[in-house]
């Protein structure tokens, strides 16, 4: 038995070794994502697997691509990975934050095989990171968001306590605030990207507590179905997606996640044999972070503030980030003037002053 | 016409025969979904029940078999024992969180300490410690105020993940991890980590575990007073009163060992495949182990052989998504319907079948 085993072993290590040596030879370039919700999703993942046919579209039959749904943070995730670069993937997108780690260890198996792995911060010689400045876009829906409540009471539906929604909540709330200083937040975490009923759960608590505007950082139309139930007195915004079933109300206006520009880009290099590690942070400028329709719902001159101000942030005049700008305890954090460095950003984990909430901890 | 007849004594026969049955009704049913689906239903079914076992990369996924298989094997024989003596643990996804929050604490509590002599070991009975506790709530519960155990350990689930997501954002955060949720990972610390016995066989702590509980068990129950005590509760109450067994007695025993096995096989993933306490670390194992344990018919051997089938479908699922682009939600239902039509064909252990009219009485 122990000879049984430790030949298989042997056996395994060497066909692994042959196995994670091999490259694709001439046939197509095979591109494989990984999804941390179904494609159905109407939001996040959605997004993903638009960019994904996007990418087909593109190049026809000189990509094949291939995706995973539903893969879960963690264990399987390192598995479900192994598994696309074992079938011959040259380039695998892992698409939520939890993959990192995974990714992180079946890039070290498969040298030869590209990854990219979205919202994270770590890399390596075969493992780029994307992003997009979300951020951006929560200052655009959060100047709408200031002008639209009635109960100067908004809501927030936040997934994990990390940077990039920590970033999403102050920006939101520093707009809001900025044009309607009487503005208060609500911030309800689920600790799920994708739950539609603890979504919805969330959604009627924060109405129930006279929330009357409500943004949301999880992938589902939940919240939006639950503001619909209020018959027009709730506000909402399309988060990921446009989610443009639910307009002209509840949902007001969306943030749109548009990665095909970026995996076509990666894809080409692959093609090319041109591709390099690197990290990518592009926003409303770069196409990444589009705006959705802002409906009849808002008044004309919102509108035009609103557009005004993507516009601002699209040639690069103003930043989200722009001092003054104190910390939740009240110590300045942002100067007059001062604006807010990528690396900052990147490891943002205290609220702005004005918010009464408390990042979990 | 089709009529039922009870049979004076469960058939031994049908009752090893049902799984079988259920597995091969399965593969038809699934296979006509495939089909229904546009694919090639005997290529899905070969690439979930043979691929993983004989394909091309069955070097890797054996080991991914033992991986999944371990868990649920470990968690499935503990609640077996319950489950024989008619106590259900239903909670068992909230005994392994805790036991891997209780073991992972105490070797974070050493690091960077480096004596695998010691912490290890003290991490195993950390996880055992804290599986038992949590499984003692509702234990105690039950024999001082007759509450159900089934809703009480049930409801635990949910408490243990609020504790889990606390502990993520808290008390065991990496303090080197820049204000991400979750431990330092295990893995990357010598002392604490469960990593694999023999590289590439997938062959951990945690597997090896689960081999020993599946023998212990058989022992138990064959061999052992407490083994006898269990088998006649279950099948007459009222006899093992009269035969002068302690009902709490075996309360607190059936829970305490189901939460102490549901506690280690927590800790040896913690510690293993998935590396860090994180918000999502579970993944249902404690779920899918009740239905491991009644597909293999309550007996440590079936249980053993249970594990390893479902753990199959799992890891032919996955490969079926990304190699034929089936739907999770298929994989799914697929995995249902194995559940569905064990639990129908058992009608057969306990009725006969009879064609014709029923004899005039």
């Amino acid at each position: 038995m122990k000879k049984r085993t430790f030949l298989a072993g042997v056996a395994a290590t060497a066909l692994a070794t042959a196995a994670f040596a091999g490259s694709h030879g001439d046939g197509p370039v095979k591109a494989g994502f990984i999804y941390v919700g179904p494609i159905g999703d109407g939001g996040w993942t959605y997004q993903h697997d638009q960019g994904r046919l996007a990418v087909e579209a593109e190049f026809g039959d000189q990509v094949e691509t291939v995706y995973q749904e539903t893969v879960p943070e963690g264990a399987d995730a390192e598995r479900a990975i192994t598994q696309m670069a074992l079938q011959g993937a040259d380039i695998i997108f892992t698409t939520s934050f939890g993959y990192m780690d995974p990714t992180i260890n079946v890039a070290a198996k498969f040298p030869n095989v590209k990854f990219e792995h979205a919202t994270g911060y770590k890399t390596a010689d075969n493992v780029a990171t994307y992003d997009a400045r979300f951020y951006e876009g929560r200052a655009v829906i959060g100047t709408i968001a200031g002008h639209m409540t009635e109960s100067n009471k908004i809501g927030y539906i936040a997934s994990f306590p990390i940077p990039e929604v920590i970033q999403g909540i102050n920006s939101a709330y520093l707009h809001a605030k900025k044009v309607n200083p009487d503005v208060e937040m609500s911030v309800v975490w689920v600790y799920t990207w994708f739950d539609p009923a603890k979504e919805a759960d969330a959604a009627k608590a924060l109405i129930e507590n006279g929330v009357d505007v409500i943004m949301q950082h999880t992938d589902s139309t939940a919240p939006q179905a639950a503001a619909a139930e209020a018959e027009g007195t709730v506000y909402t915004f399309g988060q990921a997606s446009d989610m443009g079933a639910y307009a002209p109300v509840p949902r007001i206006s969306s943030i749109i996640d548009e990665w095909s520009p970026y995996y076509i880009e990666r894809v080409r290099a692959v093609l090319d044999g041109t591709w390099e590690s690197g990290r990518h942070w592009g926003g409303i400028a770069e196409g990444e972070v589009v705006i959705g329709e802002i409906s009849e719902a808002v008044p004309e001159e919102v509108r035009a503030e609103a557009l005004a101000l993507r516009d601002a942030i699209a040639a690069g005049e103003y930043h989200p980030f722009t001092g003054p700008i104190n910390k939740q305890d009240g110590t300045p954090w942002l100067a007059e003037g001062e604006v807010a460095t990528d690396e900052e950003l990147l490891g943002l984990n205290f609220y702005v002053e004005g918010i009464t909430a408390e990042i979990p901890n | 016409m089709i009529r039922l007849e009870k049979r004076a004594a469960p058939s031994r026969t049908w009752s090893y025969l049902t799984p079988l049955v259920a597995v091969i009704a399965t593969m038809i049913a699934g296979g006509l979904m495939f089909a229904a689906l546009g694919k090639d239903p005997v290529e899905a079914i070969r690439t979930i029940f043979w691929d993983p076992l004989f394909g091309e990369f069955a070097f890797y996924y054996r080991g991914q078999l033992l991986v999944k298989a371990g868990p649920l094997i470990l968690i499935a024989i503990g609640l077996a024992l319950g489950f024989r003596a008619g106590i259900w643990n239903i909670g068992a996804e909230g005994q392994y969180i805790m036991g891997a929050i209780c073991g992972a604490a105490v070797g974070l509590a050493f690091y960077p300490m480096e004596a695998r002599w010691l912490i290890f070991p003290l991490m195993i009975l950390g996880g055992a410690v804290g599986g038992f506790l949590w499984a003692m709530i509702p234990g105690i519960l039950k024999t001082r105020f007759n509450t159900n155990e089934i809703l009480v350990s049930l409801l635990l689930v949910y408490v243990a993940e609020q504790i889990l997501a606390s502990m993520s954002l808290g008390l065991l955060r990496n303090p080197e991890g820049a204000g991400f949720p979750g431990s330092r990972n295990l893995r990357q610390y010598e002392s604490a980590a469960n990593n694999e016995l023999i590289a590439g066989t997938g062959m951990h702590w945690g597997v090896v575990a689960a081999l020993i509980a599946v023998i212990f068990a058989y022992i138990l129950l064959s061999r052992h007073i407490m083994g006898f005590n269990i088998r006649l509760t279950g099948e007459s109450p009222r006899a093992a009163r009269f035969a002068g067994v302690n009902p709490n007695r075996l309360i607190l025993f059936c829970l305490g060992l189901s939460g102490a096995l549901a506690g280690l096989a927590g800790l040896f993933e913690v510690a293993g495949p998935a590396g860090q306490i994180s918000i999502d670390f579970n993944v249902g194992y404690g779920f899918t182990a009740i239905i491991v344990a009644f597909l293999g018919r309550l007996h440590p051997i079936g249980i053993l052989l249970a594990g390893l089938l479902m753990a199959l479908t799992y890891i032919g699922g996955e490969a079926a998504q990304s190699s034929l682009g089936l739907p999770s939600a298929a994989i799914q239902a697929f995995q249902g319907m194995l559940l569905f039509f064990l639990l129908a064909f058992d009608v057969l252990t306990h009725f006969r079948v009879k064609f014709g009219r029923e004899a005039a009485a």
